[in-house]
């Protein structure tokens, strides 16, 4: 038994050192040179060009990201059926994110490296984005990020068509001032988005005489709160500024209407309902509510028009547009744009060509610009009101889009917060 | 405990041993030659990684069959452990990453904080670091198992705490997003103890360390459960009180499996940092709990490699369907699981026992 125990601890000592000699030949330290992996291959070889979408199409947040991804798909089509860009076909190659970060990390790995694509479009939650940004850096490929979110990131290889939040949030705020509100209570989902938010919010109110009476957050997907709606009611803010994510909303609106609040009372300013999700909360629930977005299906312009005729006539009447699928619609026709101004699909040309500036499409949102500095793009800020019919007339716009700023950089109020 | 010590070993019981031995070892040298020289060779450096994460799952699942396989404790909270290794490594990655006294960036971001907090400052030590992504989920587990079963909490029970437990860390790192990065977790991590994570051979080197991680655990695994104690740890999954009523005390066999496979789910977690680049609240919660439980089950959670090859077939499987059907594999994977558990009750590993068992009675025949 011993010779035995003995013959294994030998085996055991062998695979170690094997081992430590595989280590030791894989060894290279980053410190002598900074210069990593080389920039991403992209095929260029045949007639089409590869893309990647990635979006969930399982998990909870499926059903907004399929939305993302049909649109993704329509801008895709058409472009392809214009003729294609530099006279390739766009062949769209989609992987399911899973609603799972460390599972989009690894998607977007693997259509970088395996598929070879020319960009990817996709992601919607925060954590999403944080997950894929290194994987995009470290292989110097290119991400569209096609949601508002919550600032604060400049990534130099992801392009973000979504608001910013001096683009949405804080133009709902000064709406909010406007209407000679002056008190805030803040309810949100338990994630990044809502938290920063509700940070920049509590600058923007201190700065501007604005109280904030109360701050609540629930789990994502939680669907208790009566307790939540009876301290809003208790608390009697002016205006309620809601973060709240999918399937809560719907709770939370119930037990707001059945709390005997209203839109006339206390009004609730909401910046992650759109069309869509007005529809699975039932209009009866929300009609008379306030939105904050870029986009709406009712927003007026020839491009508009085409694109909701469009979308329907592939996916359905009955299906509504919204601002991130017009934002994901739109990041299609960015890149586009910005491969031809380049002439050719090598990321870093293609980011030399964006810098450069004057990169511009109509979108279905009016006229969009990419910002070189930051990647992100000049958007029309609009507050809109939840009409009987389910859909979002806009009550006010800010007039001409607004430059984008990540970092707040501009306002004198957020300076402690990046 | 001396009850444990190994009882002078009778020649027969050694005699029959002797040839499950010389199978294990040639099992583990095949392993090796697997993991070691045809997997870098026949893999490429994409497929290589996405390996290195499924061999951190492997090596969680080694622990959950040793605690819920030959315990019979259905821990459906691992993922409190792995998180405990894998935030006890990422927060010293983070902290190499950002230079000494400089912040991690989400706390500049998100935390507004002028100062370390001191619960992080530890980890910038490496040592402790390293040793604190195994023992801190070991202490946990010691210090929870010590009330769980003293009490002789069992069953159902015990599984419902485990997930509780999950639900319990999770809700809490999500909370505190400017010291632990909230739902985005830490991620963007650049280097591991001063090598470059962005260098393919580096990265290889991750994929090595975690094959070798595997064997070990795989080692230590099959020594317990050969042991006098894993006898023991049989014993009481199928009789605890008889076994109470032997002389021994059940609470202290079952507290040691569950410590090791808290400690082994600490190591997994620490490796699938550097290998995958992210831990984040939604890999600790409770449905990554229950997925690492039902690759045990589609393994085999009795046998010694069922649970590391269990998980490692549905981590590649769901890699595998997604890819084909990114639409539609979520199907495919239900079905997946409910096929082994009706058709093939004892997993993956009954197969080959199944094998084993026809060739030990055809040669019987032969002799």
């Amino acid at each position: 038994m011993f010779r035995i125990r003995g013959r294994r601890s030998a085996t055991i000592v062998a695979t170690v050192a094997a081992l430590a000699a595989l280590t030791a030949c894989g060894a290279k330290t980053d410190d002598s040179s900074s210069a990593s992996a080389a920039g991403a291959t992209i095929d260029t070889s045949g007639s089409s060009i590869k893309v990647g979408l990635l979006n969930s199409l399982s998990g909870t947040m499926a059903i907004s990201e399929v939305t993302v991804r049909d649109s993704l798909k329509l801008a895709i089509e058409e472009i392809n059926a214009g003729g294609g860009v530099l006279g390739k076909q766009i062949e769209p190659v989609s992987e399911d994110g899973a609603s799972d970060w460390p599972t989009f990390a690894e998607k977007s790995q693997k259509l970088i490296s395996q598929d070879k694509v020319a960009a990817v479009f996709g992601c919607w939650t925060s954590a999403s984005r944080k997950a894929v940004k290194p994987v995009f850096e470290k292989n110097k490929s290119l991400l569209f990020y096609p949601v508002q979110y919550e600032g604060l990131e400049q990534s130099p290889y992801i392009f973000y068509t979504g608001a910013t939040t001096n683009q949405q949030i804080v133009p709902g705020l000064d709406y909010l001032k406007a209407q000679g509100k002056t008190s805030l209570y803040l309810v949100g989902s338990d994630y990044v988005f809502p938290r920063t938010a509700n940070k920049i919010i509590k600058a923007y109110a201190e700065a501007n005489g604005m109280k904030v009476l109360g701050e609540d957050y629930a789990p994502l997907g939680s669907t208790e709160f009566s307790t939540i709606a009876n301290k809003v009611k208790a608390a009697g803010a002016s205006a309620i500024f809601n973060t709240l994510n999918g399937d809560s909303n719907v709770a939370f609106f119930k037990e707001y209407k059945s709390a005997g609040l209203t839109a006339e009372k206390m009004p609730v300013v909401s910046v992650s309902i759109a069309e869509e999700e007005v529809k699975s909360i039932g209009t009866q629930y929300l009609a008379g509510q306030l939105t904050a977005w870029n986009y709406y299906q009712t927003t007026e312009g020839a491009a508009n028009e085409k694109f909701v005729k469009a979308y329907k006539a592939k996916y359905g009447a009955d299906k509504p547009t919204s601002d991130p699928m017009e934002a994901a619609y739109t990041s299609v026709y960015l890149w586009k744009a910005m491969v031809e101004k380049a002439g050719s699909f090598d990321v870093e040309k293609v980011k030399a060509a964006a810098a450069a500036g004057g990169i511009t499409y109509d979108a279905p949102e009016g006229k969009v610009t990419v910002d070189g500095p930051t990647q992100h793009i000049y958007k029309t800020a609009r507050i809109g009101k939840v009409g009987d019919d389910g859909l979002i007339k806009e009550v006010w716009n800010s007039g001409e889009p607004i430059k984008p700023d990540p970092y707040l950089k501009g306002y004198s109020w957020a300076t402690g917060l990046s | 405990m001396t009850t444990l010590q190994d009882p002078p070993v009778a020649v027969e019981a050694s005699a029959a041993k002797a040839p499950r031995r010389f199978h294990a070892l040639i099992g583990f040298g095949l392993a090796a030659v697997v993991l070691f020289a045809l997997a870098p060779v026949a893999l490429g450096d994409f497929r290589l990684g996405l390996l290195a994460k499924y061999l951190c799952l492997a090596i969680v699942a080694v622990g959950i069959g040793l605690a819920w396989g030959r315990g019979g404790m259905l821990t459906l909270g691992q993922g409190v452990f792995f998180g405990l290794g894998g935030y006890a490594m990422a927060m010293h990655l983070k902290l190499a990453d950002a230079g000494p006294g400089e912040l991690p960036d989400f706390m500049q971001l998100y935390g507004q904080l002028d100062a370390l907090p001191w619960w992080w400052k530890p980890f910038a030590n490496p040592a402790f670091a390293l040793a604190a992504t195994v023992l801190l989920p070991m202490l946990v587990a010691f210090l929870l198992g010590l009330l769980i079963f003293r009490r002789r909490v069992r069953g159902a029970y015990f599984a419902i705490l485990s997930q509780a437990l999950c639900a319990a860390l999770a809700i809490f790192l999500i909370g505190q997003q400017g010291t632990t990065g909230g739902t985005n977790g830490l991620t963007d991590i650049q280097g591991f103890f001063g090598y470059d994570l962005n260098d393919p051979i580096n990265r290889r080197m991750i994929y090595f360390i975690v094959a070798a991680a595997l064997l070990a655990v795989l080692g230590v695994a099959w020594q317990l459960m050969r042991s006098r104690f894993g006898e023991l740890l049989v014993a009481v999954r199928d009789g605890e009180e008889r076994v109470r009523f032997l002389g021994y005390d059940p609470a202290n066999v079952k507290l040691v499996a569950y410590v090791v496979a808290a400690g082994m789910a600490g190591l997994a977690g620490a490796l699938f940092v550097p290998a995958v680049g992210i831990i984040s609240p939604a890999m600790i919660g409770v449905v990554p709990s229950i997925e690492f439980v039902i690759g045990v089950a589609v393994g085999g959670r009795a046998s010694l490699i069922g649970p590391a090859l269990g998980a490692i077939a549905v981590a590649w499987a769901k890699t595998a369907l997604s890819e084909k059907l990114p639409s539609a594999w979520t199907y495919f994977e239900g079905l997946l699981f409910i096929l082994p558990v009706v058709f093939l009750p004892g997993g993956l590993a009954s197969l080959a026992m199944y094998l084993r068992r026809r060739r030990s009675t055809s040669t019987e025949v032969t002799s």
